[in-house]
């Protein structure tokens, strides 16, 4: 079938460090599209957000840790995402993918938007859910 | 000089107190409002309270005139940022890190922090040469480099033991810079000096050929 030749060519090696609510759903999604996922976190209870039917590597580890991150594949990986709940553990998780092992796609979140701004400009590629859903929250409601 | 320190646990603490001792201007920024407490009871007003990652926190403590900056939190990623906003941010034309995972020495060094500071390697490094029985002792690693001043005693299972310097299989990078005898005058050894039992050889080395070293002067 085409269909499934399409995703085996492009099927990604994809690491995701923290697996709360964020980071398992998007484990899950990367999963069901047929990509490799290792997901890291420093609690094993997290990953009962993994569904059942989820096929990737589930480690417990800490992604600030360059030898952790090797085991979690980082040098074959061809994307990074930095999700746990701590800015600055996901700043120096995505330097350390971005800097050390060259993962060519590397993004952060990082919840204070003025921290974002500086690592924007140090050229890590960064997203803050705090703007995104404040930004969200006042189109909606400026139409009232 | 104006040192903004972050972080008011016990290291943060104690070397406040001797930056103030010698009349340095010195503010501590810290996130616990009963840590801040004690520290203005003790020092003086030299405490802020704040996440020295923020920058509405570093803006109001002036960290645009500060001539260093010196992060000593227990979390090496906290250490990390502070010294990345400060020095980008900020223009401070010093930082240095305090480190706890010795493995993030190196990572800091590539991501930009100007001194890092090893807490578990400085007490390795004075664990070593606390223990006479150890034959080969790290004096000092060269910041930056992987260059390293090392100390070796010739005991009488040595190989190199009656050889003369020139004799011995040194690796590339490595010169002996002197020589310790007893009741004798430090020196720089030559090529022919002979080496005996008990002399005290202070080498310039790579980490890389540290291991082919203890081979061949101390089997």
């Amino acid at each position: 079938m085409p269909g499934t030749q399409g995703i085996k060519q492009t099927k990604k090696t994809i690491v995701i460090m923290g697996c709360g609510r964020v980071g398992g759903k998007l484990a899950a999604m990367f999963d069901a599209a047929g990509h490799r996922v290792t997901v890291l976190d420093l609690d094993a209870y997290s990953f009962r957000r993994l569904p059942p039917t989820f096929s990737g590597t589930a480690l417990i580890g800490n992604g600030t840790d360059e030898d952790m991150l090797r085991k979690a594949g980082i040098e074959s990986a061809d994307a990074f995402i930095a999700l746990t709940q701590g800015d600055n553990r996901n700043v120096m998780a995505a330097q350390i993918a971005k800097h050390i092992f060259n993962v060519p796609r590397v993004i952060c979140r990082i919840y204070d938007p003025l921290r974002k701004d500086i690592y924007e400009h140090l050229g890590l590629e960064s997203i803050s859910p705090t703007e995104v859903f404040a930004d969200l929250l006042f189109n909606r409601l400026e139409k009232i | 000089m104006y040192i903004v320190i972050i972080g008011g646990g016990k290291i943060g603490y104690y070397l406040s107190k001797a930056l103030l001792n010698q009349g340095q201007e010195v503010l501590i920024i810290e996130k616990d409002l009963h840590i801040c407490e004690r520290l203005e009871n003790e020092l003086g007003s030299c405490c802020m309270r704040g996440d020295g990652c923020e920058t509405a926190v570093l803006s109001e403590a002036g960290l645009n005139r500060a001539d260093v900056l010196i992060a000593t939190t227990s979390h090496d990623e906290d250490n990390l940022v502070s010294c990345q906003v400060a020095k980008h941010r900020y223009k401070v034309p010093r930082t240095i890190a305090l480190i706890n995972n010795p493995v993030n020495e190196n990572i800091f060094k590539k991501l930009g922090i100007d001194a890092t500071i090893s807490v578990t390697n400085t007490i390795l490094e004075h664990v070593e040469q606390e223990i006479p029985a150890h034959p080969l002792v790290h004096l000092l690693t060269m910041k930056g480099k992987m260059e390293e001043l090392i100390e070796l005693v010739i005991t009488q299972d040595s190989p190199a033991l009656g050889k003369s310097i020139g004799q011995l299989h040194l690796p590339d990078d490595t010169t002996i810079v002197l020589l310790l005898r007893e009741n004798e005058k430090p020196r720089i050894p030559g090529a022919d000096t002979i080496l005996r039992e008990n002399d005290r050889i202070i080498a310039l080395t790579t980490t890389n050929s540290e291991k082919s070293i203890e081979r061949n002067l101390l089997g």
